[in-house]
């Protein structure tokens, strides 16, 4: 079927099995790869992206589900060299090691600052707590989101 | 102190940006042309005889273009040569539930599928071993018939140091228990993943997420029996591995193959199920251990005794089994000191290396018996293991070489920041504190495949641009190796980090290094980054002085000249080609901002380096590490020698709900002895990375498995712990300065892991009086404790 969707601020129109998921849509139709198949069963969370601004697991939800809303992801988060101050404070504090659930854990974090200016560190743990990292303890990961929400 | 311009200062990874912005690609991001999807039908036995396989209507189906069966690869492999037992594809029995048996290369995914479905194989289910236990009993009928032995045995090692009667006979009180570990498995968040190209000259180029570029390049080399300069590997971003990517894989070869067969580019990724079959990790132990121990003489003897439930193939199994006994010979000393491990094959998915290969389980044993010594003889835990340590400069019962320990202090600091005296049994009920200390290898003195070649090779290019490129085989799993290797060259060089560009990893490209495991990357391919780049401000420095019409400094080469611990009489033998393990480059000059200084003249870099750049062109300089020869001469002497240990002591406070059972653990004081901590922010991602690992072992994860299958092959059944479990975390990284470490740097990847687990068991027992012999320590079992009491 032929598929319209908005992705990034972009129109994208692919032909596509009806079947498929918004992540393998992203992954292999527009080579969107920076949202990361972790487990394609909705455990681990590195599939997370925006539909209209809140954080969806990609793998969970159809393409065509998508349709009428806007997709964001990893990719669409910086413009140009202007990276969001999440991004920043990521690379500052240390909290990327392997990287792979760094795009989810981004997108996390800009849907709780952008609801919550000053979250407490129970709502960080909270707005991370559906994608799994395996390096760092998350312990990093909270303090970057704690830091872009101070700056 | 020397004052570094980047060592010792916190930097972000040098990959940071790409990850954070989605840009970083991992193999399965990587587009190569036109592959075919290949997927691979598993073994839905335990142990059965293949009696036949049919692929001729999977063939038939739409959009196939190749299968591929065992008879088809005849040649095993393994990561260690003496334990090459492992098919790509089951040829004549399956030994694990999810084993490959065939594979398929389609089109598409779904096409793959549904011609799977179609592949018929005949089984005849023979009976399975699924226990430790039931492997050594004596039986004709053996999973790994090959070898000449009477049961399922695949490894048994031993080792006596000193005289157990006079040890347990000078004890004034003995511990004993058996302990009971499961298995827990690496959970990496990506999962294992190969592409595969191919070019007109009949080269095959394997992208795949591997810890082990040159042991992949190797068993490619064996299995398809393809000279080794045909293959070119290649490791992209990876995903973590934790040594679960540490071996060669049975769907590396089968991606290689199919695409040879195809002549088609191919393209693999396993579902996190596959993950999970394939696991690898730590082997399900149990063990018997005894302790004898008096005040003052400190640890009397120690006694272990092993068995290690290996799985249905050897993988690292031989090695495991020596680490179950040998990482106990630190970091206190022990005169009379002996273990046996037993690794036994069983019908179960293999096990293998796993973030403190081998040590972990038994460190568990021992720092829990130790409380239970301290206790009966009312002894301080923390006070009495620090009289214990070795010391630095000695050598251990067992020819391990102490060079740098930084732990007496370490332990110290770590009981003043928890306030262990104002704590330690004087907490209420179900509030408790506990202690445990760590040991383990800043790499393996002795490389698995026995040769004179130098454990890293790093590789400078610099040219009228520069910019310096930095080749290594060592690979980035995650926790920042390239950054580590940036770092050290850009220090010597005085250049900034954005200066030096890695290529690290690919066969083609990068000397040889031996991989990412036994936490070995920081000492040896840093030690071979630091004299590359030594050997690089030798160049630059001959044109400076020039320049200034100087003459030249005399360097003193550290081979033999360095002043660090000698074991005996013996100093130790480096490789003539070897600059020196961290070696000094004090040159009387001074190199930073990209300036070149001497007394009061400048010159810039870039001026220096056109200047070196005549009549030469590029410059190119490399640098290697070896290991100096270490140990003793006995037999398995050779397991666990390293060129410097790292040791650590937790401090850990928790509270037991004694209706629930339920443990939260509130606060861990960790003090880690990394030689130097050349990046800060870097070491404390490892021992929080550590932490979380070693918390879910602890608390909430065991593989389980039923008729061999495994029960819980997702994320929702076997749980690892989220952000809420974390505790709060203190970190203690002082520097002890390792002289042959570069820059002082020893191990951080792994050591810290394993002494969490007992100082958590520790307080359990100092909140509520149980202690527990088996992990997880789940609220079940503690509560079960208290209802005895």
């Amino acid at each position: 079927m032929e598929l319209k969707l908005k992705v990034n601020g972009v129109e994208y129109v692919r032909s596509v099995d009806p079947g498929i998921t918004l992540l393998d849509y992203l992954r292999e139709e527009l080579t969107l790869t920076g949202t990361k198949k972790g487990c394609d069963l909705g455990e681990c969370g590195c599939c997370t992206v925006h539909l209209d601004g809140k954080p969806i697991l990609s793998c969970l939800m159809l393409a065509v589900e998508a349709l009428g809303h806007e997709v964001t992801t990893i990719e669409g988060v910086a413009s140009g060299n202007k990276y969001h101050p999440l991004q920043s404070s990521m690379v500052e504090e240390g909290a990327i090691q392997c990287g792979f659930c760094t795009p989810a854990m981004v997108m996390n974090g800009i849907y709780l600052l952008s609801k919550n200016k000053k979250p407490t560190s129970l709502e960080i743990k909270e707005c991370i707590s559906g994608t799994l990292c395996r390096c760092t303890g998350y312990t990093k990961i909270e303090r970057a989101i704690a830091r872009a929400s101070h700056d | 102190m020397t004052e570094y311009h980047l060592i010792g200062k916190s930097l972000p990874q040098i990959h940071a940006w790409d990850k954070v912005t989605g840009q970083a690609k991992y193999t399965d991001d990587l587009r190569v042309a036109r592959p075919l999807i290949i997927k691979i039908l598993r073994s839905p036995h335990a142990s059965a005889l293949i009696v036949s396989i049919k692929v001729d209507e999977a063939i038939k189906m739409p959009g196939v273009r190749g299968t591929l069966i065992g008879t088809e690869i005849k040649n095993t492999f393994g990561v260690l040569p003496i334990s090459k037992d492992e098919p790509a594809l089951a040829q004549t029995a399956v030994r694990y539930v999810g084993e490959p048996v065939a594979a398929v290369a389609a089109e598409t995914e779904a096409e793959a599928l549904l011609a799977l479905e179609k592949i018929q194989v005949e089984y005849k289910i023979t009976p399975a071993v699924l226990t430790g236990e039931q492997a050594l009993l004596n039986t004709s009928d053996r999973i790994h018939p090959e070898l000449k032995k009477s049961n399922n045995l695949h490894k048994r090692v031993e080792q006596t140091f000193g005289n157990l009667s006079e040890g347990f006979a000078a004890a004034e009180t003995m511990v004993e228990g058996e302990f009971d570990f499961p298995s827990v498995t690496h959970a990496f968040t990506e999962p294992h993943a190969t592409q595969v190209e191919l070019d007109g000259q009949g080269n095959v180029t394997l992208y795949s997420a591997t810890q082990v570029p040159h042991y992949l390049h190797r068993a490619l080399h064996e299995v398809l029996e393809i000279p080794m300069h045909k293959i070119r590997v290649v490791k992209p971003h990876l995903g973590g591995g934790f040594g679960g990517k540490s071996d060669p894989f049975p769907h590396e070869m089968i991606s290689a193959k199919l695409a040879l067969k195809t002549g088609r580019n191919t393209r693999l990724t396993f579902t996190r199920e596959e993950v999970f079959f394939s696991h690898h990790g730590r082997h399900p132990t149990k063990i018997k251990m005894k302790m004898g121990v008096a005040k003052e003489k400190g640890i009397t003897a120690l006694e272990g005794k092993m068995l290690i439930d290996g799985g249905a193939y050897g993988s690292f199994g031989v090695v495991t089994s020596y680490y179950n006994g040998v990482l106990l010979q630190g970091p206190y000393k022990i005169n009379n000191f002996a273990f046996e491990c037993q690794r036994v094959y069983t019908n179960k998915p293999m096990c293998g290396a796993m973030r403190g290969h081998g040590g972990v389980n038994p460190r568990f044993a021992g720092e829990v018996l130790l409380d239970e010594a301290c206790e009966k003889l009312a002894l301080d835990p923390c006070e009495f293991r620090l009289k214990n340590l070795h010391q630095a400069n000695t050598l251990a019962p067992n020819q391990f070489r102490i060079t740098s320990q930084g732990l007496s202090q370490g332990l110290r600091r770590a009981m003043e920041k928890s306030q262990w005296q104002q704590k330690f049994r004087q907490l209420p009920f179900g509030h408790g504190i506990g202690v445990a200390c760590g040991f383990f290898i800043s790499g393996s003195a002795l490389p698995i495949h026995w040769n004179e070649m130098p454990q890293s090779k790093v590789r400078l290019t610099v040219d009228y641009d520069g910019g310096v490129t930095l080749y290594s085989g060592a690979s980035d799993i995650g926790q920042g190796s390239d950054t580590m290797l940036a770092q050290i060259a850009a220090e010597v060089l005085g250049l900034p980090m954005s200066m030096i560009k890695v290529i690290s990893a690919d066969t083609r490209l990068t000397p040889i290094d031996l991989g990412s495991y036994s936490s070995r990357v920081t000492f040896m391919a840093g030690n071979a980054a630091k004299n590359a780049a030594v050997s690089l401000r030798r160049i630059l420095t001959k044109a400076a002085c020039e320049l200034w019409k100087i003459p030249e400094p005399s360097y003193v080469d550290s081979c033999g000249e360095f002043d660090f611990f000698r074991q005996g009489n013996r100093p130790p033998q480096w490789n003539k080609n070897f600059l020196g393990p961290n070696v000094d480059y004090t040159d009387g000059l001074e190199f930073r901002d990209e300036k070149i200084l001497y007394q009061k003249q400048t010159l810039s870099y870039l001026e220096v380096l056109r200047k070196a750049l005549d009549h030469t062109g590029a410059l190119e300089t490399s640098g290697i590490y070896v290991s100096p020869k270490l140990g003793g001469t006995f037999k398995g002497a050779g397991a666990g020698l390293s060129p410097a240990y790292s040791m650590t002591a937790f401090i850990t406070e928790l509270k037991v709900d004694p209706e629930t059972g339920f443990v939260k653990v509130l606060k861990v004081t960790c003090a880690h002895d990394c030689g130097r901590a050349l990046n800060p922010q870097a070491v404390e991602g490892q021992l929080e990375g550590s932490i979380h690992m070693g918390l879910g072992q602890a608390l909430m994860e065991a593989v389980t498995h039923h008729d061999g299958a495994v029960m819980n092959a997702n994320f929702l059944d076997y749980k690892i712990p989220s952000p809420f479990e974390m505790p709060e975390v203190e970190l203690i990284y002082d520097d002890s300065g390792e002289n042959e470490g570069p820059f002082g740097a020893k191990e951080v990847g792994e050591g810290a892991l394993a002494p969490f687990i007992p100082s958590i068991a520790n307080a359990i027992y100092d909140a509520v009086g149980v202690r527990l012999k088996t992990l997880p320590m789940t609220p079940d079992k503690i509560l079960q404790e208290l209802l005895k009491k």
